[in-house]
């Protein structure tokens, strides 16, 4: 198999994906809309956030209110609806957008001043001051490759913390500690079956069969955010292979 | 909500992408290769005891498109029981959701590879031959590969060809078993358009025909695979050849389709005249070129004759003298 095989239409027409919260941030529904600006703001804040602190050198005060006035800045005149699947991906058009934005905002040197009437989101910052004081940036990253990076992170947290919320609503719990125990084991101490069998009280076929189901709702879940955030199906294709780091090779 | 490490982080996405073959045969071995529509994992089949090569899909298709082009691989593959084509075994759904069909294992390189490893000119023509032969029997069949290229070419352990990916294979005639194809028990939701539209460029540049990249869908037959066979000769060639070779080359690479090998039997034949030093339809040969053929056809005989005359002329010496 050979990944320069092109499967295309020369003008890369495709169709918009149902779900879609960078399709629904342009819907006259204004339930839908204000849904969609939600999705957009709850899976790029923190990598912006971070991504304001690394490229531009902010502070962690003034990347708040970058970070904040950017989204209320989009939302408010409607940036994410002129996005057009057919030019670039949401994500670096969001980053360009943020580019510009900040550079805007520099030049002005008024981003202080917005305060007042500028509408705040609930975001934890302090969450993400923490990471970045604790996890240094590597520094062979380029800024675009760190933003992406960090993406990437943000959306298997909050991948992670959706299926604790489906395993604790459906009664799955011993599901989500044994993802927790086997898949995000950070420790060096040797996780097997047989030794979750034994802390759990559970046979190692059985523990087996519980990781293999909860890998299966994990999966669903990643692919779900994911399709919220891309437009359209090529999109969405693409944006899977780097989200999984499989680009065709 | 906890930090991701980078470990797993990798981990995790490892997770998401690897098939999940629990509710079928296979044991997941590794990956093998990677391209723009699915994965091939190496996997071993458990009830038969053998390793097998299993395609997947990427990722899940949202239409279905995809879903219909792997299904629609796996049967033309099955449609097309020939020595140069690899057997499909098996098709079905992995318990993640994602379309899988397994096929034979084919232990060997690729053709561009074997042409890397140092293969004479020769043993090319040969394996091209027997790629134009898989091609001809696909023709035969109403399938268009539309993709032909060193990549999709495997050259096994045992010097067998197997021409590989006809994931965007066109059907010009529906002349497969339709109760076989019936059998198959994956229907994605049905679509009108699981056919490729009018204006929709498929293949890889170097080796498509002008018209398969100007995305004549209408007017693409034998004679675009015609072509990339031509670009794949050109590849193996690669600069060398006698003037019949590159005229072989040239025909079967003409612009326009009227000028080419109207099939790759027509093609195959020509290459079976040039490695019997026969005239080929390609090239018309002048006086010295066809007793210099001659003459490398008769190797022997003309070193024989050579031979005899000058001993003649030794004798006629040795008696003079």
């Amino acid at each position: 198999m050979d990944p320069d095989t092109d499967i295309g239409g020369p003008l890369h027409k495709f169709p918009v994906t149902n779900h879609s919260a960078i399709a629904n941030a342009r819907s006259d529904d204004q339930v839908a809309r204000q849904r969609a600006l939600d999705t957009i703001l709850t899976s790029y804040w923190k990598p912006v956030y971070k991504y304001i602190r690394l490229k531009w050198q902010a502070n962690n005060e003034d990347a708040k209110d970058l970070t904040q006035g950017f989204f209320a800045n989009a939302f408010e005149k409607d940036h994410f609806a002129r996005y057009d699947a057919a030019r670039a991906s949401f994500q670096t058009f969001l980053r360009t957008c943020l580019d510009g934005f900040v550079a805007n905002e520099r030049k002005a040197s008024n981003r202080l001043k917005r305060g007042g009437d500028m509408h705040h989101y609930q975001l934890d910052f302090a969450a993400a001051e923490d990471e970045l004081a604790a996890h240094s940036v590597t520094s062979t990253l380029n800024p675009e490759d760190y933003f992406h990076r960090e993406w990437v992170r943000w959306m298997f947290t909050l991948a992670v913390e959706a299926f604790r919320q489906l395993c604790l609503e459906s009664g799955r719990m011993v599901h989500f500690q044994l993802f927790e125990r086997y898949d995000l084991n950070d420790d060096d101490s040797d996780v097997s079956y047989a030794s979750l069998g034994l802390e759990f009280g559970l046979e190692p076929a059985t523990v087996n069969n519980y990781l293999a189901a909860a890998r299966r709702d994990f999966r669903r879940i990643v692919l779900e955010k994911l399709r919220e955030i891309t437009a359209t199906d090529e999109e969405f294709r693409t944006e899977a292979r780097s989200l999984l780091g499989v680009d065709a090779k | 909500m906890k930090w991701i490490s980078d470990d797993n982080l990798n981990h995790l996405r490892t997770i998401v992408n690897d098939p999940d073959f629990s509710s079928t045969k296979y044991t997941f071995v590794k990956e093998l290769a990677r391209g723009g529509m699915g994965t091939v994992y190496l996997a071993e089949d458990r009830e038969l005891n053998r390793l097998v090569a299993v395609k997947v899909l990427n990722t899940p298709d949202v239409t279905d498109d995809l879903c219909r082009r792997m299904i629609r691989e796996a049967q033309i593959i099955a449609g097309l029981e020939h020595p140069g084509i690899v057997p499909v075994h098996d098709v079905g759904t992995l318990a993640d959701g994602r379309i899988f069909y397994a096929m034979k294992f084919v232990r060997g390189s690729r053709l561009d590879e074997y042409v890397a490893q140092g293969a004479a000119l020769r043993d090319r023509l040969r394996k091209f031959q027997a790629v134009c032969d898989a091609v001809a029997f696909a023709h035969a069949h109403g399938v268009i590969h539309r993709d032909l290229k060193p990549q999709n070419i495997m050259i096994g352990s045992f010097g067998e060809v197997l021409v590989l990916d006809w994931g965007v294979a066109k059907i010009l005639k529906p002349q497969m078993n339709a109760d076989e194809l019936r059998s198959i028990r994956i229907h994605p939701r049905p679509s009108a358009s699981n056919q490729t539209m009018d204006g929709t460029v498929i293949g890889t540049r170097d080796y498509m025909s002008p018209e398969q990249s100007r995305g004549e869908i209408d007017q693409i037959d034998e004679r675009a695979d015609v072509y990339s066979l031509g670009a794949v000769l050109n590849f193996l060639l690669a600069g060398k050849g006698n003037k019949a070779a590159r005229a072989i080359c040239s025909k079967a690479m003409a612009h326009a389709a009227d000028g080419r090998y109207s099939s790759a039997s027509e093609l195959s034949a020509d290459i079976g005249r040039l490695l019997d030093a026969e005239p080929v339809s390609a090239y018309r040969e002048n006086a010295f070129e066809k007793v210099g053929r001659w003459v490398s056809k008769n190797r022997f005989l003309v070193l024989l004759v050579l031979a005899y005359l000058l001993m003649r002329i030794f004798f006629i010496f040795t008696s003079r003298s």
